[in-house]
C-alpha cells in the first residue's frame, strides 16, 4: 500500500511538473518573441525558430510525461480486454438505468453487493492525491499506478474570497496526456509549415494585395514574421493550460484566453476590413457562448460550492469531494430523490453529503440541466455548433497555418474537449440536447460545403460537419468515439488545412477551387498528402480484415465508432432515429464533398491557364510537415477501437459509461459498450458503403466529369442559392440581430441629436447668457465699489500728503501745540 | 530742603521741558536739536526724581530716571551718528535741509 501511494504520489508530481514545463515553455516563447521581437531586427528568422523550439520541448515534454506515465502502469491502459472485462462486470442490471430511488441506504446495499468494484483512495499527501474510482485493488497491491487513475492537485492559490477558493490546479489523466501529445505535435507541425507559408512578412515593405488605398495604391506596411510566431505561441499556451486545468473556473480563464488569440490571429491582417469583420464576429459570437458558461458558472458554485473537478484535501486532511464525485459518486450513478425530485450529492467515502444542518446536500434537477447546457453553451460558441456556427467559416481571414491550428488542435477542439471532460455533469435530457445540436450541426455544415468554392471553406464546413459528429458521439454516450474523432480528425483536418496552405502559397494566393485543377502534377506531394487526408475523412476503408483489423485510415475507425453509437442509442431510443440516419447519411456527404475539393484541385485540366502555369511545389520546410501529418493522419488510430490511441482514451472514460448508467431522468438509455459492440459491424458496414457511394458520385461530377456540376445546380435553382447563401443563416442573423439593433440605434441616434443634444445645447447658451449678466454685474457693481474704495483711500493719502513737509521743527512744534491742545481740553473738561 | 515745595521742582522741571522744546523746534543745526532733546529728557527725569522724593511712588521714579539717562545716552549716540552720516553726504547739518521724505 505505501508503496503504492509513494510511487503514484511521485508520478502525479512528476507528470504535474512535466505538462506544466510543456505548458509554459509557449508562453515564455511568446513573452521573448513579441518584445524582442520588436526591438530587433524585422527580417530575422529567430521567433519562428523560438516558437518551434517551445512548442517542440512542450512536445518532448508532454511525450516523456505519457511515456513516464505508460511505465508507472505498465501499459495496463493498452491491455484492453482486462479493463473492458472490469467494466462489463459492472453492469449488474438494467434497473439501475433508471435510477430515482429515494432511498440510498438500499442503494448503497445493492452496490456493496455487485462487490466487484470496492471503493478506493488513495490519499499520500495534501497537495497530491488520486482518486482511483473504479476497483482495481490488484494493480494497487502490486505497486503499479491503476492506468484509469486521476492526478489532481493544487499549483497555486490566487484568491480566497470566503468559502470561494481560486487555486491553479491540474487533472491529469490519459486524456490530458493525449491531448497534450496531441496538441503539441500539431502545433509543431503547423509552426515548421507557417516559417515556409509567412516567410513574405520577413521584409520592411509587405504589399498586402487585398487592401486598396483611397489613392489607388495596395498597402505597405513592415511584415510582422515575429508578432505571428508570437501569437501562435500564445495560442499553444491557452490551449494547453486548458486541457492542464483542474477546474472549471480556471478552465474558463483558458477559455477566453484562446478566445483573444483566435481574436488576434483571425485579424492578423488587421487592415483588411474583411480580416476585422471576421476577426470581431469570431470573438462577439463566442461571447454568446460564455454568456451561458457563464451562468453555469454561477449554477455550479452556488449549489457545489467549488469548481475543482477532482477531489480535493483541505489544510486539515479533510477530504472534500469535486464536482464530478458529487454527481456522479463512485459508480457514475446520479441519484434523483423521487420525493423532490432533486439530486442527492455524494460525499467522499460513498455517503451522501450532509449540509450544516445534517441534511443531505441537494441540487434542483432543473438547475443541474440549466448548469450542464450553460456549460454546453460555451462549447456550442467554441466548437461553432449550430446555432452559432457562422463565426468558423469567416474565421478561414486569417493565415493559413492559423486556419489549420484553429481548426484542428486547439480553439475548437476546445468545446469537445470541455464536452468530454464535462460528460459526468451531464444528465441524459442536456445529453440529448448535445446530441441534436451535433446532429443538426454536421448535416447544415456538409451540404453548405457541397456547394462551397473556396478551398479553405470547403475545409472550414467540413471542421464544423465534424465537430458535429463529435458533439453527436458525446450526447449519444459514446464519450470515447467522440474524444476518439477529435484526436483523429485533429490530425487529418491540421494535414489538410496545411495541404490547402501549401496549394493557396504554391498558386500564388488564389483560394478559388473553379480556377485551380490539374494541380497534382505541379505538386505531386502536396496532392498526395491531401488525399491521405480526404481518404480520412470520408472513411474509406479496405473491407478485408487482417490480424483483427480492417485497412483503413484513422477516420474511418473514430467515425466508424460514432455510428456504431448512434445506431445502439437509437435501437434503445426507437424516437430519435434521426440520430442515427442523419450521420450516416452526412457520412457519404462528407466523401462526396471532400472528394470534390480533391477532384477538383487536383484532377483534370486546368480551368485556369495562368494559375496553373505559375503553380510550383512548396519548399520542403513546407512539405515535411505535410508528409509527417499524412503518416499520422493515416496511421494514428490504427487497430480501431482494439487499437492504442483508443484504449488509453478509454482510460479516462468517466464512470458508468461503459455500463450505459449514465441515466438521470428523462426515460433516455444510454447505450452501453455491448450494446455497441453489437452493432459495431452493421453500423460500419452501413458507413463504408455510404462513403464509397459519397466518393463515387463526387468521382462522376468532378473526376470523370461525365456530369455537369453546374447544369445539376441549375436544375435546382432555389436549393442551390439556398446551400450557397449557408443556409440563410448570416441573412437570418442579419435580420434578427443586426438590423434591429441597427434599427434601434438609428432611434437612439435621433434621440441624442434632438433630446440630448437640444437639451445640452439649450442648457450651453442659457449659461452662456447668465454669464453675460453675470459680467455685467461683476463689472459694474463689484468692480465699482471696489474702485470707489480704492480712490477714496487714495484720495485721502493726497490730502494727507501736504501735512508731511520733512521740517524737522515744524513737526516738533505741531507735537508740542498738540500736547498744549490735549492739555488745554484735559483741563477744560476734567479740571482737577 | 525741608521747606522747598514739589511745585518748585516741578516748576524747573516745566521750564526746562519748554526750554529744551523751544530749543528743538528754533535751532536749525542739528547739534541744537539734540541738546533740546537732551533738555526735555532732563526736564522729565527732575519730574521723576522729584515724584519719588514726595509720593508714595518711592524708589520707582529713580530707576525710571537711571533708565531715562541710559536711554538718552544710547539716543545720543545715534543721532550723532546719523548727523554724521547726513553730514557726509549733504555737507551740512541742517535739518531743514532733510526733507526728502516729505509728501
Amino acid at each position: 500500500m505505501l508503496l503504492a501511494d509513494a510511487s503514484v504520489s511521485s508520478l502525479g508530481n512528476t507528470l504535474a511538473i512535466l505538462l506544466g514545463i510543456a505548458c509554459l515553455l509557449p508562453l515564455c516563447g511568446f513573452l521573448i518573441e513579441i518584445f524582442a521581437g520588436y526591438w530587433s531586427d524585422r527580417l530575422s528568422k529567430t521567433p519562428a525558430l523560438m516558437a518551434v523550439g517551445c512548442i517542440g520541448g512542450g512536445f518532448a515534454c508532454s511525450l516523456l510525461a505519457l511515456i513516464l506515465w505508460g511505465n508507472a502502469t505498465c501499459w495496463t491502459a493498452l491491455k484492453a480486454d482486462e479493463h473492458g472485462a472490469a467494466h462489463h462486470s459492472v453492469r449488474d442490471d438494467s434497473a439501475e438505468t433508471q435510477l430515482a430511488l429515494a432511498d440510498e441506504e438500499l442503494h448503497a446495499d445493492e452496490h456493496s453487493s455487485a462487490g466487484a468494484d470496492d471503493h478506493h483512495a488513495f490519499h499520500p499527501e495534501v497537495e497530491h492525491h488520486v482518486a482511483s474510482e473504479e476497483g482495481h485493488d490488484d494493480h494497487a497491491a502490486e505497486g503499479l499506478v491503476p492506468a484509469h487513475a486521476v492526478f489532481s492537485g493544487t499549483i497555486y492559490r490566487l484568491a480566497k474570497f470566503g468559502n470561494l477558493d481560486i487555486t491553479v490546479d491540474y487533472y491529469i489523466d490519459s486524456l490530458t496526456l493525449v491531448m497534450f501529445v496531441m496538441v503539441t505535435f500539431i502545433a509543431t507541425c503547423i509552426h515548421i509549415f507557417a516559417i515556409g507559408y509567412m516567410s513574405e512578412e520577413l521584409t520592411h515593405e509587405y504589399v498586402d494585395h487585398a487592401v486598396h488605398m483611397s489613392d489607388g495604391h495596395h498597402l505597405h506596411r513592415p511584415g510582422r514574421f515575429y508578432r505571428f510566431f508570437a501569437y501562435m505561441s500564445l495560442f499553444c499556451f491557452s490551449m494547453l493550460g486548458l486541457v492542464y486545468s483542474g477546474s472549471i473556473f480556471l478552465v474558463f480563464v483558458f477559455w477566453e484566453l484562446v478566445g483573444i488569440c483566435s481574436y488576434l490571429l483571425i485579424g492578423f491582417y488587421v487592415e483588411r476590413k474583411s480580416a476585422n469583420v471576421a476577426a470581431n464576429k469570431a470573438f462577439i459570437m463566442n461571447r454568446v457562448g460564455d454568456f451561458g458558461f457563464l451562468i453555469g458558472l454561477m449554477i455550479l458554485w452556488t449549489s457545489f460550492g467549488t469548481f475543482r473537478f477532482a477531489e480535493e484535501i483541505d489544510d486539515h486532511g479533510q477530504a472534500h469531494a469535486g464536482l464530478f464525485h458529487m454527481v456522479r459518486g463512485d459508480k457514475g450513478l446520479m441519484r434523483v430523490s423521487s420525493e423532490t425530485g432533486d439530486v442527492v450529492m455524494w460525499g467522499e467515502h460513498e455517503e451522501t453529503l450532509l449540509d450544516e444542518n445534517d441534511q443531505p446536500r441537494t441540487i434542483p434537477y432543473y438547475l443541474l440541466v440549466i448548469a450542464g447546457l450553460g456549460i454546453f453553451a460555451g462549447c456550442v460558441g467554441k466548437s461553432a455548433q449550430f446555432p452559432l456556427q457562422t463565426w468558423l467559416p469567416d474565421a478561414m481571414e486569417g493565415p493559413t497555418p492559423v486556419s489549420a491550428l484553429v481548426h484542428s488542435a486547439t480553439m475548437v477542439a476546445a468545446g469537445v474537449y470541455l464536452a468530454g471532460r464535462f460528460f459526468p455533469m451531464f444528465t441524459t435530457d442536456v445529453l440529448l440536447v448535445i446530441a441534436y445540436t451535433g446532429c443538426i450541426t454536421l448535416f447544415v455544415a456538409a451540404t453548405i460545403a457541397i456547394v462551397a468554392t473556396d478551398i479553405k471553406r470547403v475545409l472550414a464546413y467540413s471542421t464544423i460537419s465534424q465537430l458535429g459528429y463529435m458533439m453527436l458521439a458525446i450526447g449519444v454516450g459514446g464519450w470515447g468515439a467522440g474524444l476518439f474523432h477529435l484526436i483523429t480528425h485533429a490530425f487529418f483536418k491540421s494535414l489538410m488545412f496545411l495541404a490547402s496552405g501549401s496549394v493557396i502559397f504554391g498558386c500564388h494566393h488564389e483560394q478559388e477551387m473553379p480556377k485551380m485543377g490539374g494541380l497534382w502534377r505541379k505538386m505531386p506531394i502536396t496532392a498526395l498528402t491531401m488525399l491521405v487526408g480526404v481518404i480520412a475523412i470520408a472513411g474509406l476503408a479496405i473491407p478485408v480484415t487482417i490480424m483483427g483489423a480492417r485497412i483503413a485510415f484513422s477516420g474511418y475507425h473514430s467515425k466508424d465508432a460514432i455510428v456504431a453509437t448512434a445506431l445502439a442509442f437509437t435501437e434503445a431510443n426507437s424516437m430519435h432515429f434521426l440520430l442515427f440516419l442523419t450521420p450516416l447519411v452526412t457520412a457519404g456527404i462528407t466523401a462526396f464533398y471532400m472528394f470534390r475539393l480533391w477532384f477538383y484541385t487536383f484532377a483534370g485540366d486546368p480551368r485556369d491557364k495562368h494559375v496553373y502555369d505559375h503553380a510550383h511545389e512548396t519548399p520542403k520546410v513546407m512539405t515535411i510537415p505535410l508528409l509527417v501529418l499524412s503518416l499520422f493522419a493515416a496511421g494514428c488510430a490504427i487497430g480501431g477501437e482494439e487499437g492504442v490511441l483508443y484504449r488509453l482514451l478509454s482510460n479516462s472514460e468517466p464512470v458508468g459509461v461503459a455500463a450505459g448508467r449514465m441515466s438521470g431522468a428523462g426515460g433516455i438509455s444510454l447505450p452501453s459498450h455491448e450494446a455497441i459492440h453489437l452493432v459495431h459491424a452493421q453500423a460500419g458496414t452501413w458507413a463504408l458503403i455510404v462513403a464509397v457511394l459519397g466518393a463515387f458520385l463526387a468521382y462522376v461530377f468532378y473526376g470523370a466529369r461525365w456530369v455537369n456540376p453546374t447544369e445539376v445546380g441549375q436544375s435546382f435553382p432555389r436549393l442551390y442559392r439556398f446551400l450557397v447563401e449557408k443556409w440563410q443563416f448570416d441573412a437570418l442573423y442579419d435580420a434578427m440581430f443586426v438590423r434591429p439593433v441597427r434599427i434601434i440605434a438609428g432611434w437612439f441616434v435621433v434621440f441624442d441629436r434632438v433630446v440630448l443634444d437640444g437639451f445640452l445645447h439649450a442648457a450651453a447658451s442659457s449659461v452662456v447668457h447668465i454669464s453675460k449678466w453675470d459680467r455685467r454685474f461683476d463689472e459694474s457693481i463689484i468692480d465699482g465699489f471696489v474702485n470707489l474704495m480704492a480712490s477714496v483711500t487714495f484720495g485721502i493719502g493726497r490730502s494727507f500728503k501736504k501735512v508731511q513737509t520733512g521740517m524737522l521743527r515744524q513737526y516738533i512744534t505741531f507735537i508740542a501745540l498738540g500736547v498744549l491742545a490735549l492739555f488745554v481740553l484735559m483741563l477744560s473738561f476734567f479740571p482737577n | 530742603m525741608e521747606g522747598v515745595d514739589l511745585k518748585l521742582f516741578l516748576l524747573v522741571g516745566a521750564v526746562l521741558f519748554v526750554c529744551g522744546v523751544i530749543c528743538m523746534t528754533s535751532k536749525r543745526n542739528g547739534i541744537g536739536v539734540l541738546i533740546g532733546v537732551e533738555l526735555v529728557l532732563n526736564a522729565a527725569n527732575l519730574n521723576f526724581v522729584a515724584f519719588s522724593r514726595y509720593t508714595p511712588l518711592g524708589l520707582d521714579g529713580q530707576i525710571m530716571a537711571l533708565f531715562v539717562i541710559v536711554l538718552a545716552a544710547a539716543e545720543a549716540a545715534v543721532a550723532l551718528a546719523i548727523a554724521l552720516n547726513f553730514y557726509n553726504n549733504h555737507l551740512t547739518i541742517d535739518v531743514d535741509r532733510a526733507d526728502e521724505l516729505r509728501g
